[in-house]
């Protein structure tokens, strides 16, 4: 045990995810040893990150005003929705350049182990956002996990028998790999999503 | 195949051992307690990634020490691989393959195949319905790494629909009807269910007439060795899609008693394999010896069906030979003395038959040593 202050930032530290408690040593001491001003800006960031970020009144996503950029650009394709856990899901996706859409964040995955039923998640928001008739595909891009994939299917039968399109992103072989270096798992689902080739 | 080199750091009582091994028979000999089973179960858990004696691997961790190291040279046919497990409790545990690490430690499971028998085994005939239905997933994973993953998806929808389940009973029973999410559960518990109880199904079928078959070696004299395998649903063709239309159905049923308990009562984690000597069930009917025949007769089973998928498994006699009349220990030498690699502890060297005779090792204070 270090004495005041320090102990108490080992142990905020310690309650970030992925920081056990000597990480949480580390970056204390760190942070000590660190020139004042490098520190002072992080803990303003740190104050600014809670008051001035907020979440897309639309899309749930994090914004810094009352709507994200994505919702605000009148390129993007108002037909089309993606929805994902997080909003890191939808960095991941925007990097790739590949789609035009729009987005809709949950905020998390159904697990009843961790108390997270279909009304924690922001399903009633989406559900508004269909009333208007103007969407006319929603792309699941939950996780490829079995919390995730339960999403999926939960949210597949609510929104078909709206008639909307509604798809599952591909789950399958990374690109750039190796066959053989493949698991099992991924190579089995790999095999059960195969597609037409077509030429 | 065969372990040519085992090598243990602060696993169980040893801080550090070394040893050499040969094809065909090696004996250790010790009092209880001096450490044999040690040896022996750091094999078991190579090949399996758990121990046949603990559920959890804290125990396996010498006192003090804060991460246990087991490494074995396994030699089959002409290739020799270096197969290392670090074993971390409570964290994922590392392996190394031929001194390199591999992504997952799953990923060396089934590098080494040993079939153990151990005087726990007796709890496959005496026990309760788990640990015939663990003695059945474990010899899939053997089998087929991939199983593992199968079974740990189908124990992870199993807590989340329990969870639900439970939640469901506790906000009031039968008001407002099942939850909106019940029918997804249910509709990912019978994909799970169906791939794991089909390959469950395949399974007793090869296994049926080669335990009957050992059973027979093992007790000439006492009555034929069956089983069936009795599941939450009557489907018995290991057909996958029939398999999911039958347990989404049973589900159905069970909905409302499922929904008052707050547990699944329906699935592949509530079967039986029920074993049978002649017309009787032998938990609570079979004698003493003929249960220990039966249990020997499932690993021996085991051990043949390996064997004819290719590759000779190692087989070890954990202290078992104790535990059997003479004319039983005859018929298992008989049987297990074709192997190409046997290990076999016991407290006193003459319970071991003659025709088993081979490299022997000493072991007591901590030590093993060859006997020349």
């Amino acid at each position: 045990m270090y004495e005041g202050v320090v102990q108490s930032l080992i142990d905020e530290l310690g309650l970030l995810p992925g920081v056990g408690p000597k990480s949480a040593q580390r970056i204390a001491f760190h942070i000590l040893s660190a020139d004042p001003a490098d520190v002072r800006r992080l803990a303003q960031v740190l104050t600014e990150i809670k008051d001035k970020v907020h979440f897309c009144r639309i899309c749930g996503n994090v914004a810094a005003e009352e709507e994200c950029r994505i919702c605000r650009d009148a390129r993007r394709d108002p037909q089309v929705i993606c929805v994902v856990e997080e909003s890191k899901d939808v960095v991941a996706i925007e990097k790739t350049r590949e789609f035009r859409g729009r987005y809709h964040v949950l905020g998390g995955a159904i697990s009843p182990i961790e108390g997270v039923g279909p009304d924690d998640l922001r399903i009633k928001e989406l559900m508004k956002r269909l009333a208007d008739g103007e969407v006319t595909e929603v792309i699941l891009a939950t996780d490829p996990n079995l919390e995730g994939e339960a999403t999926a299917t939960y949210l597949a039968r609510l929104l078909k028998p709206m008639g909307l399109k509604v798809t599952r992103l591909a789950s399958g072989l990374p690109v750039g790999g190796d066959l053989e270096y493949a698991d099992e798992v991924t190579l089995g689902r790999a095999f059960e999503g195969r597609r037409l080739l077509d030429v | 195949m065969h372990v040519a080199h085992l090598a243990l750091a602060d696993f169980r009582s040893y801080d550090s051992v070394e040893l050499a091994f040969e094809p065909g028979v090696t004996t250790f000999v010790g009092d209880n307690g001096q450490g044999k089973t040690n040896l022996v179960e750091s094999l078991g858990y190579l090949t399996a990634h758990g121990s046949h004696r603990v559920a959890t691997d804290a125990p396996l961790v010498r006192h003090g020490a804060a991460r246990a190291i087991i490494r074995a040279a396994v030699v089959r046919g002409d290739r020799r691989a270096l197969v290392e497990l670090e074993i971390n409790p409570g964290r994922a545990n590392r392996a190394r393959l031929n001194r390199s690490p591999v992504p997952r430690p799953r990923d060396v499971v089934g590098l080494l195949r040993t079939v153990l028998f151990a005087p726990e085994d007796l709890a496959l005939v005496k026990g309760d319905p788990g640990e015939r239905r663990r003695f059945l997933d474990d010899l899939l994973v053997t089998r087929a790494p991939r199983f593992a993953g199968v079974r740990a998806d189908y124990e992870r929808v199993l807590k989340q629909r329990n969870a639900l389940l439970r939640s469901a009973a506790q906000l009031g029973r039968g008001r407002g009807g099942p939850p909106a999410t019940l029918d997804v559960w249910d509709a990912h518990l019978s994909r799970c269910g169906a791939e794991l109880l089909a390959a469950r199904l395949e399974l007793v079928a090869a296994l049926r007439p080669l335990v009957a078959k050992a059973y027979a070696a093992l007790a000439p004299s006492s009555g034929s060795a069956d089983f069936d395998y009795r599941g939450s649903i009557e489907e018995t063709s290991p057909d996958r899609a029939m398999l999911e239309a039958a347990l989404l159905a049973g589900l159905e049923n069970a909905r409302r008693n499922e929904l008052e308990r707050g547990i699944t009562l329906v699935g592949p984690h509530r079967d039986e394999l029920a074993l049978r000597l002649g017309e009787l069930p032998a938990r609570g009917y079979a004698s003493h010896g003929e249960s220990w025949s039966f249990a020997l007769a499932l690993r021996l089973a085991a051990y043949d069906l390996l064997r004819i998928d290719g590759g000779d498994p190692v087989l070890i006699l954990d202290d078992v030979f104790a535990e059997l009349d003479a004319e039983r220990r005859a018929h298992l030498a008989e049987l297990v003395g074709p192997a190409e690699q046997v290990l076999i502890t016991a407290a006193v060297p003459a319970d071991v038959p003659g025709s088993l005779a081979g490299a022997r090792f000493d072991v007591g204070d901590g030590r093993v040593n060859r006997v020349r």
